[in-house]
């Protein structure tokens, strides 16, 4: 079994603000962390790996510094781990973060699996990795909340989606792309043991040259189809309180569950 | 001079850190109130490798350094001082002291499955009657053909009825005893289980009400012949080097103690208003966190000095007790700034900062209290204590040694 975990080195969001003027997110000095939502697609590749047998490579896109990410994921229990690094990548919006992604998992070349976190915490995009899945043409399963059944030999999954409604089963055949939700698993520390062996890791980093089947007009900001106009801050919400009133607590649900009734909310 | 910690202590703080948040935070305030102890605790500890991070990989440990256990105590009790005092008996008191004296054939036996987190171990030297005087205890072990006998009785043990494992402390030689000659005294690796071995928790305690403390009693317990560790008469040179090396772990846990009140301290000054401005506006506020701030970071340079000398292999007796005070009784008194700063919240259980303020005294006084620290370097200045090489000195920190894995 080999796993292919896509992850993102984000800024911590309970550090970050915001630059009141052009409503981009102030980056400097703010400590980096792996997107929360991309350890769970980390843990469940560990926990196939344990079952099943095989290897886990993380692989990610963005600056130097986004090692200390992959090094991380080293230290939970992946096996290798690669970087892509390179300014023609700069700029990327999310289909050519995809491509990219896509052409330098080509260049791993054999995989049973592709696991990403549902969604990046500070782009909240959620494209990247059914992105992949289509540049790969491979199959997608998003919003996964439980792997029900794998089985490598027979190439087939069934996996239970989260959506909005309810939850929804859906089968289909490997190797397939999977983006995860918080509540598939609780990801693991680090071990002191995984972290000696993190930082004895030698990270390859692949450019652009690593990639000879990307086209380079497709890559970073010039392969990017994406044009931000204007980037602004939704109107605060206005709304009015209303204090129910009543001799019981039973009463005062009562009145708030017609009220809702009324509004049509439930 | 180099002041960085190196990427691989940034991610063991860091990994420590979250653990703690997650795993012990929780449910550190209910075990305090209800006097509970959460063994559960110890198998997690235990497969992060915590229970052995400065012990070579060859004995089972995580291969890591000093530093590191310095920096893993303080990111401990900064959420939970009964966390760290694990760290303190079982690797500072304990496992160090096996990795300093013991024979190859003791170190596979005992400190393998210790720095596995396996077996769970203590240290026994302190008696009912005698702390700051070690030569005043009473126990004794006498020789019976391969076997040594050993009676008395233990008091003030952290982990007594937690532990497998127990370093005891005893006299060997009775006119020696008499004579008050620390030469006659020697050092035994005891297992739980054994006949004639009781131990017992105690209660009432001011603080670490979610740590285990209690006596270890002994009447008649048989030990074989190779479970003394070191010669005979060089007990009271390991209970002192193990505690250079359990003060060191005290210290760092009572920098993070310090951090945890200062944390609080400035989250809740700027909360907090009276007259219609925070607290944190008020200068005599500021005068108790600009306290706290110089108290951490002195404290954090004097451990991070005394792990860095022990990397080195250097003899630190002198620099681990001035951090080990100094950190402890600054941590006393940033809890009482912590509680003042709260006002009345601090003085009820609301707040994290009564039981910092509980958690801090224990520390002034275990381990060598803060009159002991005082006399020492009083007397290191005076020139009146020096320290004399031992016949097995720990070890120098060396990555390949270490992480050598046979």
């Amino acid at each position: 079994m080999h796993a292919i975990v896509c992850i993102k080195q984000v800024p911590d969001t309970t550090d970050v603000k915001v630059n009141p003027e052009t409503g981009t997110l102030i980056r400097e000095g703010v400590p980096s962390i792996v997107n929360p939502f991309d350890t769970y697609a980390i843990e469940e590749a560990l926990r196939l790996r344990e079952k099943f047998g095989g290897k886990v490579t993380v692989i990610s896109m963005g600056p130097p510094q986004a090692k200390e990410a992959l090094k991380e994921a080293i230290a939970m229990g992946a096996d290798e781990a690669i970087l892509l690094s390179d300014r023609a990548f700069a700029g990327s919006d999310t289909w050519a973060t995809a491509y990219t992604l896509a052409n330098a998992i080509r260049k791993i070349g054999d995989f049973d699996i592709i696991l990403c976190g549902k969604q990046a915490i500070d782009g909240d995009t959620g494209q990247v990795g059914p992105g992949i899945a289509r540049q790969l043409d491979i199959e997608q399963l998003t919003y996964v909340f439980k792997i029900q059944e794998i089985d490598f030999q027979a190439k087939r999954i069934r996996v239970e989606r989260l959506l909005e409604e309810g939850r929804e089963v859906v089968e289909t055949r490997l190797p397939a792309l999977l983006t995860v939700v918080k509540d598939i698993n609780q990801p693991r520390y680090p071990t002191i043991m995984g972290i000696r062996r993190a930082t004895r890791t030698e990270i390859p980093v692949w450019t652009a040259a690593d990639l000879p089947d990307a086209k380079p007009e497709l890559l970073g900001l010039k392969g990017s189809p994406t044009q931000v106009v204007r980037v602004f801050n939704p109107p605060p919400r206005s709304g009015q309180i209303v204090m129910i009133e009543g001799e019981s607590p039973q009463e005062q649900a009562a009145k708030l569950a017609d009220l809702l009734l009324k509004e049509k909310v439930i | 001079m180099d002041f960085a910690l190196s990427e691989e202590h940034l991610m063991v703080q860091k990994m420590v850190r979250e653990f703690a948040e997650r795993e012990i935070a929780p449910t550190v305030k209910e075990n305090d109130r209800k006097h509970t102890f959460d063994r559960s605790i110890l198998p997690k500890m235990a497969a992060q490798g915590i229970l052995g991070i400065c012990i070579p990989v060859r004995y089972g440990g995580a291969g890591m350094d000093y530093i590191s256990l310095g920096l893993t105590c303080e990111e401990l009790e900064r959420v939970d001082t009964s966390a760290r005092v694990i760290m303190s008996v079982h690797v500072g008191l304990n496992s160090l002291g096996l990795l300093q004296w013991g024979t190859e054939e003791q170190k596979q036996k005992y400190l393998v499955p210790q720095a596995m987190g396996q077996k769970i171990a203590t240290y026994g030297l302190t008696e009912p009657a005698a702390g700051s005087d070690v030569l005043g205890i009473q126990s004794t072990a006498r020789r019976e053909g391969d076997h040594w006998i050993l009676n008395g009785e233990k008091m003030w043990i952290s982990l007594a009825d937690v532990a497998d494992h127990f370093l005891i402390f005893a006299w060997t030689d009775m006119e020696k005893k008499r004579a008050r000659d620390h030469t006659g005294m020697s050092a035994f690796i005891v297992e739980r289980g054994w006949p004639g071995l009781e131990t017992g928790t105690i209660h009432g305690k001011l603080g670490v009400r979610a740590g285990n403390t209690g006596f270890i009693s002994m009447t008649d317990v048989p030990v074989p012949a190779e479970n003394m560790l070191g010669l005979e008469g060089e007990g009271f040179r390991i209970a002192m080097s193990c505690l250079d090396n359990g003060r060191y772990t005290v210290a760092a846990g009572a920098t993070g103690l310090i951090r945890a009140c200062l944390e609080a301290s400035v989250k809740y000054a700027n909360e907090r208003q009276t007259f219609g401005v925070p607290i944190g506006q008020h200068q005599l506020v500021q005068q108790m966190i600009a306290n706290m701030v110089l108290k951490y970071e002195a404290a954090r340079l004097l451990y991070l000095r005394a792990g860095w000398l022990k990397n080195q292999g250097i003899r630190n007796t002198r620099e681990t007790g001035l951090a080990k005070w100094f950190a402890t009784q600054s941590s006393f008194e940033s809890a009482d700034d912590a509680v003042e700063i709260h006002g009345a919240y601090g003085y009820s259980d609301e707040y994290d900062v009564e039981r910092y303020l509980r958690n801090s005294k224990g520390a002034v006084i275990y381990e060598g209290s803060k009159e002991i620290q005082q006399l020492m370097q009083a007397q290191y200045a005076l020139g009146y204590r020096s320290d004399k090489p031992l016949r097995c000195e720990l070890p120098a920190y060396d990555p390949e040694e270490w992480q050598r894995e046979a």
